[in-house]
């Protein structure tokens, strides 16, 4: 019943329109990244430059222009903190949530809601006594203070969804380990977290996408400090300049380069994370 | 959440007699308990305490620094009698609304689409998911250009004769509001269309074909179907949707800043420049507070009447 008739070409017509329609802000911001000061001006802003150039991309990241050393500095703040807070969300998260769920005491369950509930408040209620408390702890302006901060903000997160994986994993190679005399530390460490592999993609995929993208907290504990990182940078730079699109543009590819490259190399991965990761 | 609990009820019929003596023969006990010591650890230093903190800040007039009086309900009171509070809290309902029911039609129409058969499905799901990867404060940049009153939103209005529509979109204080909401939708539809699919992907494809040779309709295949199997998908998206519509922040103070003249404020904008901008700590915190009461509000009421009814 599913053939391919002529109903499902039209469908598939007006689909790929609606998508183009979608994906017309991706045109503009690179046509108008490719055009000259001069172009931006006189050219009008639905069309493609006839001679596009990289003059924008040169300027922003040759070395000894103003902006390149900030551009690398926060690529590389990005890089840390995100790094560290996956890695801290995945060593903290993964047992705790392995106890929460394999014990059957009541005591865990109440954890488990609270983690719950944690997930719910928003951020803006704690965030000026988080600042005087991490201020207090010399954890601001630092990235592993940055670290910490998001590390315990997206705990929730994290507990919750390897909850949702555990619950679901059958602990039937748990129980032969430890007939076998298995501790409880090498069945966690040899067989329940390799066996939840996907649950870790997903903790990795969605806490770093968070981190990476995440303006107002850096905005508040990073700014004028030498970590900055790249949504902080774009925002401090954008701010010098006054409606030069083309160069705003410029840095606004340059800051998606690399959360694009790494999603179109690992698309399926991204997707299944999202798609997953929430039916917990 | 919702679908937690139903998996839950729904494994137990399942479980077969050995199942208690099981749980007994495995079972990580309380000399492990200090496993979850450090995220509960961090979670209530980093979470609950400071929220906590929040909350009592919120009956005080602290400014930040020095030293603060209790105040009891006065910043409450000043909240619901302020217009522009009003407005605010207003604003932030309409765009959280507009957010659930156009993210989710929108998605679910995409999802529908790429579900099966079209040729171009595999590559538009990947190209439609690109806005929900990248930085929101760059999102925000492209569309605030779009927007501009020379930018390509009023070029190609006036290139297809529609000159009388062109408009300065976010200086309009009727208008700001939905180049807002717009913003919004654009980057997450690909967010709701992804959990959209992965539940069509569980309709079986013999039941429809099944319902179809007894001659049920389109519709009625949609209806009486396809809408019953991906419950637990509506009711991820329309919760997930509904509390980031009501967070609102990043895209509003990149696209507007809260202008013109207050018509694009939030309670999370205000939140922020209550805090941060004026230094009414103890007023942004009890502002912070009502919000944080209507998302618990409406997040309960969205449970309930999203919950499975199978």
């Amino acid at each position: 019943m599913f053939r391919y008739t002529r109903k499902t070409l039209i469908l598939e017509i007006g689909t790929v329109l609606a998508a183009v329609v979608m994906l017309m802000p991706f045109y503009f911001l690179v046509s108008t990244s490719l055009k000259s000061e001069q172009q931006v001006l006189t050219t009008s802003t639905l069309s493609f430059p006839t001679s596009p150039t990289f003059k924008n991309f040169v300027d922003l990241l040759a070395p000894g222009s103003g902006a390149s050393s900030s551009i690398f500095h926060g690529l590389l703040a990005s890089v840390i903190i995100t790094a560290g807070t996956i890695i801290a969300l995945i060593v903290v998260g993964s047992p705790a949530a392995y106890v929460l769920t394999r014990s059957t005491s009541r005591w865990s369950t109440s954890t488990y809601y609270l983690f719950l509930v944690a997930i719910l408040l928003p951020t803006q209620l704690g965030i000026v006594p988080l600042y005087v408390e991490a201020r207090t702890l010399g954890l601001v302006g630092t990235p592993w203070g940055m670290i910490v901060v998001y590390t315990g903000m997206l705990m929730p997160l994290s507990v919750f969804l390897y909850a949702g994986f555990f619950r679901r994993m059958p602990i039937d190679y748990e129980e032969a380990a430890t007939v076998d005399g298995a501790s409880r530390t090498r069945i966690f460490t040899q067989i329940a977290f390799p066996l939840i592999g996907p649950a870790t993609g997903t903790v990795a995929i969605l806490a770093g996408l968070i981190v990476w993208n995440d303006f107002f907290t850096a905005l508040i504990f990073l700014n004028g400090s030498e970590y900055q990182t790249l949504p902080v940078v774009m925002y401090n730079y954008v701010g010098s300049l006054v409606s030069q699109w083309n160069l705003i543009f410029a840095v606004v590819i340059v800051s998606m380069i690399p959360i694009l490259a790494f999603y179109f190399f690992a698309q399926k991965k991204f997707i299944q994370g999202y798609a997953g990761g929430l039916k917990g | 959440m919702t679908t937690m609990e139903s998996r839950a009820t729904t494994a137990k019929p399942t479980t077969t007699s050995t199942e208690p003596a099981r749980n007994r023969s495995y079972r990580v006990g309380y000399g492990h308990w200090w496993w979850a010591l450090p995220a509960v650890l961090l979670m209530l230093a980093l979470i609950y305490a400071t929220t906590a903190g929040g909350a009592f800040y919120a009956f005080t007039n602290w400014t930040g620094i020095g030293s603060f009086d209790l105040t009891g309900l006065a910043n409450f009171r000043k909240i619901f009698q302020a217009d522009e509070l009003t407005g605010s809290l207003v604003n932030t309902l309409v765009l959280a609304f507009g957010f659930l029911v156009f993210t989710n039609v929108l998605g679910l129409l995409f999802a529908l689409a790429l579900n099966r058969g079209l040729k171009s499905r595999y590559v538009l799901r990947t190209l439609l998911f690109m806005p929900v990867v990248i930085a929101p404060i760059a999102v925000s940049y492209i569309w605030k250009f779009i927007f501009a009153f020379d930018g390509p939103l009023n070029q190609t209005l006036g290139a297809v004769g529609l000159k009388g529509w062109q408009h300065d979109w976010l200086a309009s204080p009727k208008l700001a509001l939905a180049c807002v909401l717009v913003v919004m939708v654009w980057q997450n539809t690909g967010f709701v269309m992804v959990i959209y699919l992965a539940g069509l992907a569980t309709v079986p494809i013999e039941l429809e074909e099944a319902a179809a040779l007894d001659g049920a309709g389109k519709l009625r295949r949609f209806r009486a179907i396809t809408v019953p199997m991906i419950q637990p998908s509506i009711a991820i998206a329309t919760t997930l949707m509904l509390i980031q519509g009501l967070r609102i922040f990043d895209q509003v103070l990149a696209l507007t800043g809260g202008g013109p003249a207050g018509a694009t404020q939030t309670l999370a904008t205000e939140v922020y420049q209550q805090t941060f901008v004026y230094s009414n700590f103890g007023f942004g915190a009890a502002l912070a507070l009502v919000l944080s009461v209507i998302i618990l509000i409406f997040t309960v009421a969205q449970q309930y009447a999203t919950r499975d009814r199978a």
